[in-house]
This record gives C-alpha cells, structure tokens and sequence, in this order.
C-alpha cells in the first residue's frame, strides 16, 4: 500500500512559519512568541492575538507535552503514509493555548492514549523537519 | 422608519439524490429550483434574491460547481440582493442571511440552494478529492494537517469523538444509533441515497474503521444533489400558496476557526447562542435536524443545544428509542446525510419544513409538529436554526 518513494505532502516555508517547520535541523522545536505580552502564537501569524502587537520572534520550548487527543487513521489517504498511524493533537509543556497536530510515532498504534507523556522528534524531509512525537518512557 | 419583518421558509425543493449522477450540476440545480417554485406557488420573475454557500469552488472538483452568479444568468433573474460565499458560519448561514435581507426589505424571496456534484465530478480523468502530491506544497491551513497525514475532516472530528470515548465513556454501540437512526429513516424517503438498503447493529460493528473510533457508516458519502429553500419576507406572505414556517432564531458562531486549537467544536456556543434569541425552549421542539456528515457531530448537537448534558450524548441515544421516528425526539427522519446521502446542510432545514408541513408521508412524525432544529457544520464552524409553524 505504501510507496517508499512517495514523500510526504510538505508545507510551503515562509516569512511567518520558516522557524516553526525549520528549527528541528538544530533539533529545536519553536513556536511564535509575543514580546509584549508573552503569550504564543499558533498557527504562525505576524500579529499577537492576545495584545495586537506584532513584536514577535520564534522561542524555542521544552518539546515535551501530553496526548490531548488521538485518533488511529486506517484509511490510506496518500501513498507515503501507509496505514495504520497514530494522528495526536499534542499540548506543549509550557505553551498554554497551543496544541499541535502530528503523529505519535516509535510505537505500536494501540499503545497510544490520551494523556500520554510524550517529547519531540523531528522527521527530516528535505528543507522541512516535522515535529513528530514519540512517547517519554519511564 | 424601515420596519423589521418576520421571515420565512416559504418553497423547498430537491432533485434526485444519487453517485455519479449523468445530469448536468446546472440541471439538478434546476430540477430542485421548478420543483421549489411550484411548492411555493411563486414564479421566478418574483425571486429577487440568491444565496449560497460556498459560491462556485473551482479547486475542489464538484464540491460547489453552480455559484450564485451562475444561477442568476442562467436563469436570467433580476436580483435586487445576493450572496455567494464560503466564509460564513456553515452552509446555512446562507439561509440565516436570507432571512436578514428578507426581514430588511432588501429583498421579498430569496432563494437558497446547495448544489453538490462531488460524485459525479469523480468520473473525469484526474478528477479526485483534493490531496497534495508530488512536488506541490501546502499553503494555508491545510500545512498543520497534511504532513501528518489528518488528509480529510474526519481525522480531525476523529479526535474529538475520541475524547468523548475516554472521557464520558461513549461506546460504538451508542454511537452507533445516529447512523442506524439515519438509515432506518432513508427506508421511508424515496429520494435518499440508501434507500432500499437497511443497516444493522451487527454490520455497523462491523464495518471498516476509518479513523477510531469512526468506522465508514459514520461517514457520509460523496453524492450528486441541489437542495433549493425560498426565504420570503412577512409582508410578501400573500403571493404565496404554501404553509411558511417561520425562520424563529438563528445563531451561527465560531471559536477559532483552526480545526486544531479549540478546546470544543463551535456546535456548543452556537447551541446556546440559539436559545439567547427565541422565547422556545428546547423542551418545545418536536423534531431535530441536525448536521451529521460525520454521525459525531450530530451527537454533540444533541448535547450543545440542551437535549442533554455534555457527555450525556452516548447514553441519550443508546437504544434509538428516543431519535426514532416515533420517539420523543425524532431525529434526521429524511435520513440524514448519512442515510438520504451528502446534501450538505440544507438537506436539515428540507427536513425540518417538511415535517413541520406534516407532509413527510411515510416518514412524517406523528402528532401536529410546531417546532423544528435544523443545522449544519458542527467543527470549527457551525449555524443552527429554529424553525416554526407558529
Ligand atoms: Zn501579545
């Protein structure tokens, strides 16, 4: 089902969200901070939601966070994702009001559940390294 | 001093609803225009309004092919007023804009139509649902979804029923009734896609998983169909010859519009925005219609709009006693999108005048109906509207 030569669908890279899909190749997981205020901004924009300021940078966070939700897809939809794969909405340590959706990976699909501890991985795809996450064992 | 009139859904009408239709988008949208005409006794010289969503989509093959302006000159309409546009709070916040330019006076009857050909759109060459491939990069939205492979709406709205699984316990066999509720109606409406073919538990539970804890019957499935509803102003009751049902509230709201950062769908605050605005009570309701392109999404309907309690929505259900056609809140009793096939959204607000008429025939609910739901989307996006007979 799957194709070994099939690629990902990947994001176009701009001003705004270069950062967020670039940082893993120093192994950094960045989210759009606000200078003013301090709250995070996600998806990328280049104004605060919160304070209408556009002082804005990239910070790099803890990449550790928790398995908001999941489910398990068994649909294939694309020829480089073979199912099954785990799609999770990822709440970041520290990063209040921001959840990131990606995939649970290094692990069976019926070994994900809601609450998991679980820590940043990066998947490199050409200019691109996708935040994936893999469960924190203890 | 302008007056504030009443407005109402005074004409419906639907073409056939099938899977690669051989007739013409245009037509079918047509076919549910005559037949809307008819059933309100107006003629087409008098409709001065037009209202879509989402316009004509030219990306998506099929999801949207006749826009409003396609409609007007092919029909050659003289329109004081319309609207065709994806940026609204769901496919019938269209209608609930209608009912604004009605009750303004900058238009008498407006009609609203939704006319889908995703299906049929399928049968030419490379003619397939959207999915990014090759060297093409995703822009927009679709960036934080599609490297994780979250390809279509219902790995996200997946999720969300996830949550429900863990965290008030709803189990398949619950959720199992939207769709067995669905097509038990479908049995009963000539017109819907899965008339004829009944569904039971057993093949529910059986059926292929698409993204847990959603299997394929809690999915709806691309069709071919233009639903049209006339929305006419109180004062323009008079050139008409059916039973109005009057447009009672309408609400339509939003979180963030980010399938990814909401703590819940925008079904919730729009259920409660709708109760703000009319005297009714959910206890008056007769019949419900409620969106369900994924069976989820009209389960947390049943919740935002105070049939039951958040996380009380598994075990409201549980049975089917209750939705049925003869239970105290029928539910989706033309079949739903899941049972009658992907009208998207304005099949609901068919449903709701059809019943509230009492001319549902076989399917129709018993005693004298007076007061009806209808919505749509339910996601980051979602409009609810009260209907009645009063
Ligand atoms: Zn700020």
């Amino acid at each position: 089902m799957g194709d070994a030569s099939a690629k990902r669908p990947l994001p176009h890279l701009d001003d705004h969200n270069r950062a967020f899909w670039t940082g893993g190749a120093e192994g950094r997981l960045y989210i759009l901070r606000c200078r003013s205020c301090g709250a995070f901004i996600h998806p990328p924009r280049p104004v605060c939601g919160e304070c209408l300021s556009d002082a804005v940078e990239p910070e790099a966070v803890a990449g550790t966070g928790v398995v908001d939700t999941f489910t398990v897809n068994h649909q294939p939809w694309h020829p480089a994702l073979p199912p099954p794969y785990v799609i999770a909405r990822v709440a970041l340590d520290g990063v209040p009001g921001v959840y990131l959706t990606t995939n649970i990976v290094g692990c069976g699909v019926d070994e994900v559940a809601i609450g998991d501890r679980v820590r940043v991985t990066f998947l490199p795809c050409e200019d691109v390294h996708l935040p994936v996450f893999e469960k924190v064992r203890d | 001093m302008a007056r504030v009139r009443e407005a109402f859904i005074t004409g419906i009408g639907q073409s056939q609803i099938g899977i690669g239709l051989p007739r013409d988008p245009l037509l079918l949208t047509v076919d549910a225009v005559r037949e809307a005409l008819a059933d309100a006794g107006l003629t087409k010289e008098q409709i001065d309004g037009v209202a879509t969503y989402p316009g004509r989509v030219t990306q998506v093959p099929g999801f949207s092919p006749v826009g409003a302006e396609d409609l007007i000159d092919a029909l050659h309409l003289n329109t004081r007023w319309h609207l065709g546009g994806g940026e609204l709070t769901s496919q019938l916040g269209a209608v609930a804009a209608a009912a604004d330019a009605v009750r303004t006076g900058q238009a008498r009857h407006v009609l609203c139509f939704r006319t889908v050909y995703e299906a049929g759109a399928m049968k030419f060459p490379g003619q397939k649902p959207y999915v990014p491939r090759g060297d093409a990069r995703v822009e927009g939205p679709s960036q934080w979804f599609a490297p994780f492979g979250a390809l279509s709406a219902v790995c996200w709205v997946a999720q969300y029923a996830m949550r429900h699984v863990v965290k008030y316990g709803l189990t398949r066999e619950q959720l199992a009734w939207i769709s067995l509720t669905g097509r038990a109606n479908a049995l009963k409406n000539p017109r819907a896609l899965w008339h004829g073919k009944p569904l039971t538990l057993e093949e529910y539970l059986a059926g292929k998983m698409i993204a847990s804890p959603l299997c394929i019957f809690d999915c709806d499935r691309y069709s071919d169909a233009s639903t049209v509803l006339i929305v006419s102003a109180e004062d323009a009751l008079d050139e008409v010859s059916s039973i109005p049902v009057r447009i009672a509230a309408s609400a339509g709201c939003t979180y963030r519009h980010s399938w990814d950062q909401v703590e819940w769908m925008a079904s919730y605050p729009t259920g409660r925005e709708l109760w703000k605005r009319t005297d009714y009570r959910p206890e008056d309701v007769d019949t419900v219609q409620l969106y369900d392109g994924f069976s989820f999404l009209a389960l947390t309907w049943l919740e935002a709009l105070g049939f039951c309690e958040v996380g009380e929505g598994g075990r409201f259900i549980e049975g089917g006693r209750r939705i049925a056609l003869d239970g105290e809140l029928p539910l989706n009793t033309f079949g739903g999108q899941l049972g009658a096939g992907r009208l998207h959204g304005f099949g609901f607000a068919h449903e709701a005048v059809v019943q509230l008429r009492g001319q549902g025939g076989e399917r129709q609910i018993p005693g004298d109906p007076r007061v009806a739901v209808a919505t749509s989307g339910g996601g980051p996006l979602a409009t609810a509207l009260l209907l009645a007979r009063d």
